[in-house]
């Protein structure tokens, strides 16, 4: 059993010019890296015998559209032999193309073409990047900030041209977005004062 | 001279019974030997992720029934317990007691319905009629708990809705009384049946290492004989206060991923007895009033509950900027919440992670020189639910 406080040592020192940043949360180390580096510390993490993170166990991104480096790409990785899980992330632009990790974990495969899918994100050396979730011919990245909940197109049966066909998505009432936000912060001086009196006690 | 043979392509799904669900399989055969299998998957694809963008944390909760609809209170389970790491609230230890009684159900729920179906897909009828007859008995249990069968929308951060009604507790430990029964009469039928064993022995072998390259968790992975159970290794809730075996495989086959599942339900059964044995009465959520919604009764005396009430179904309640993962061992695997929450009361994003996801990715690779008649027998002891594929 390797500590956290161990591995994050060992990755930053194994590591040193690949890491940006280390740090540990939720019993969970989250490390970012540059995007070049990916493929070097992921065969690291997967091979030296102090990590062991053996499963990949999903990769995600996250769409900051104000940004100017606006995904952020998340792997998870989980180690069997020292029961740890590794959060690994990067920012990429919009146009930028990231190295696929098909050759080091066979299931990569599917979670990059969701991401493709999902956000747009091109992959190089994939061994087939197709849409994967969306109906075939889908147009557009569903899960960009910028894409409306509703969507842009819907299906239905033409009667008269007796196929399925799209169109452009046709709403009785529009998607309301209420704002229920409360721009008071009403809750802290109550907290304050509680852990005061717990203090006192 | 020698003639060129046309390899035949055949679409499997998206309505054949034995799909499970909706999958579009495209298999390229050479003769009556599968080369290569296909999975087209997405036609189950409900945006969940992109709903739960636009939905305060508690109208979320929902959304997650929806995606293993088999077991549908696991998969609240491990929203629930991301919220609650964020926002850094304990949880009651009667809560904690019914959340994992309920999980464990759903557990048997998933297992039942996997089992029997599987023994559809090789050719035996029965299982699955006697088999639904208990689903049933212990979705009146969901409905009694949450007031509906399937999609209960019963836990929340903080503990479940409500308290259990008078008098479940001793039907559900009635039931842990006559279930083992069932699960004898199961295998009396199955496992040492000649045709069931001829179907699953040696099909759709997954080695040690490929388990872990593509992803296994759960039944998959401990079919292959590698002893990981979330419940175990990384414990959440009070699972670590509850004694219980993980039974592991042997071959890696798809009969050894059925005696796991075998297995299991009757470790369930003896979790679920242990949570009615250690339950005590007590409160069911937390007391933070910024979190939990106050009793109905309240609200008409107390100025404070009727605001809260207020707030937490328009605002709902806020969770500071963070970035989690939790997993929960549901009955198909480790399903997974990466949760990105950004100081509002919605969520900024909801990566789910669903075990079924990874293990049809591996279709390829498991049924590759199989026979045709194996695919059927390969995807049912996959466990394969659409809901969650497809998200």
């Amino acid at each position: 059993m390797i500590s956290l406080i161990d591995l994050e040592k060992k990755i930053n020192s194994e590591l040193t010019t690949k890491i940006n940043k280390t740090e540990i949360k939720h019993n969970q180390i989250y490390v970012e890296i540059n995007k070049d580096d990916l493929i070097d510390v992921s065969l690291f993490i997967k091979t030296n015998k102090d990590t062991k993170f053996r499963q990949l166990i999903d990769i995600t991104v996250t769409d900051y559209p104000e940004q100017q480096q606006r995904f952020k790409v998340i792997y998870l990785f989980l180690s069997h032999e020292f029961n740890q899980r590794m959060i690994l992330s990067y920012f990429i632009n919009e146009k930028e193309v990231i190295s696929s990790l098909t050759s080091i974990f066979p299931s990569a495969n599917w979670m990059e073409r969701e991401i493709f899918d999902m956000y747009g994100v091109n992959f190089k050396d994939h061994p087939d990047l197709r849409r994967i979730l969306t109906d075939y011919g889908f147009e557009g990245h569903p899960l960009r900030k910028d894409f409306p909940l509703t969507g842009h197109t819907e299906v239905r049966y033409s009667e008269e041209q007796k196929k399925v066909i799209n169109e452009s998505v046709k709403l009785e009432q529009n998607y309301r977005n209420f704002d229920y936000e409360s721009p008071w912060e009403g809750t802290k001086y109550i907290k304050q004062q509680t852990d005061s009196n717990d203090k006192k006690n | 001279m020698t003639k060129k043979i046309k390899k035949l392509n055949l679409n499997f799904g998206p309505q054949h019974p034995a799909a499970h669900g909706v999958l579009r399989l495209i298999l390229e055969l050479d003769g009556e030997v599968v080369e290569k299998a296909d999975p087209h998957i997405g036609l189950l694809h409900r945006g969940t992720e992109k709903l739960i963008e636009n939905k305060t944390y508690m109208q979320a909760v929902p959304y997650f029934d929806r995606l293993d609809y088999v077991a549908p209170m696991n998969q609240e389970h491990a929203f629930a317990l991301a919220i609650e790491k964020i926002l850094k609230i304990d949880v009651p230890i009667r809560a904690q007691y019914i959340r994992v009684m309920f999980c464990e159900i759903g557990r048997i729920l998933s297992h039942i319905l996997n089992i029997t179906t599987q023994a559809l897909d090789v050719g035996a009828l029965t299982p699955s009629l006697w088999g639904f007859e208990e689903r049933e008995t212990l979705m009146t249990f969901y409905e009694r708990a949450s007031g509906s069968r399937l999609h209960a929308n019963y836990f929340r951060a903080g503990g479940v809705h409500q308290d259990l009604p008078v008098g479940l507790e001793n039907d559900i430990a009635k039931f842990c009384e006559s279930f083992p029964k069932i699960i004898n009469d199961l295998e009396n039928l199955l496992t040492d049946n000649r045709i069931f064993k001829q179907r699953n022995v040696d099909i759709g072998i997954v080695t040690k290492d490929d388990a872990l390259d593509y992803s296994f968790t759960g039944v998959m992975i401990r079919g292959s004989g590698i002893p990981w159970d979330l419940r175990k290794s990384q414990p959440y809730e009070c699972y670590e206060q509850l004694e219980f075996k993980v039974p592991v495989g042997k071959n890696g086959d798809c009969y050894d991923r059925y005696l796991c599942r075998i297995e299991e339900m009757k470790e369930s059964v003896s979790i679920i007895k242990q949570c009615l044995a250690k339950m005590e009465k007590g409160p069911i959520k937390s007391f933070d009033g910024k979190i939990t919604p106050p009793p109905k009764n309240e609200i008409k005396q107390s100025m404070e509950a009727l605001i809260h009430h207020f707030k937490l179904f328009t605002e709902g309640y806020r969770v500071p900027k963070d970035e989690i993962y939790t997993a929960v061992e549901a009955p198909k695997g480790e399903f997974g919440v990466y949760l990105i929450s950004d100081g509002s009361s919605k969520p900024y994003k909801c990566k789910i992670r669903a075990p079924g996801f990874s293990h049809l990715q591996a279709m390829d690779y498991l049924i590759k020189g199989h026979m045709l008649a194996d695919v059927p027998a390969v995807l049912g002891s996959l466990d394969i639910v659409f809901g969650e594929v497809d998200r």
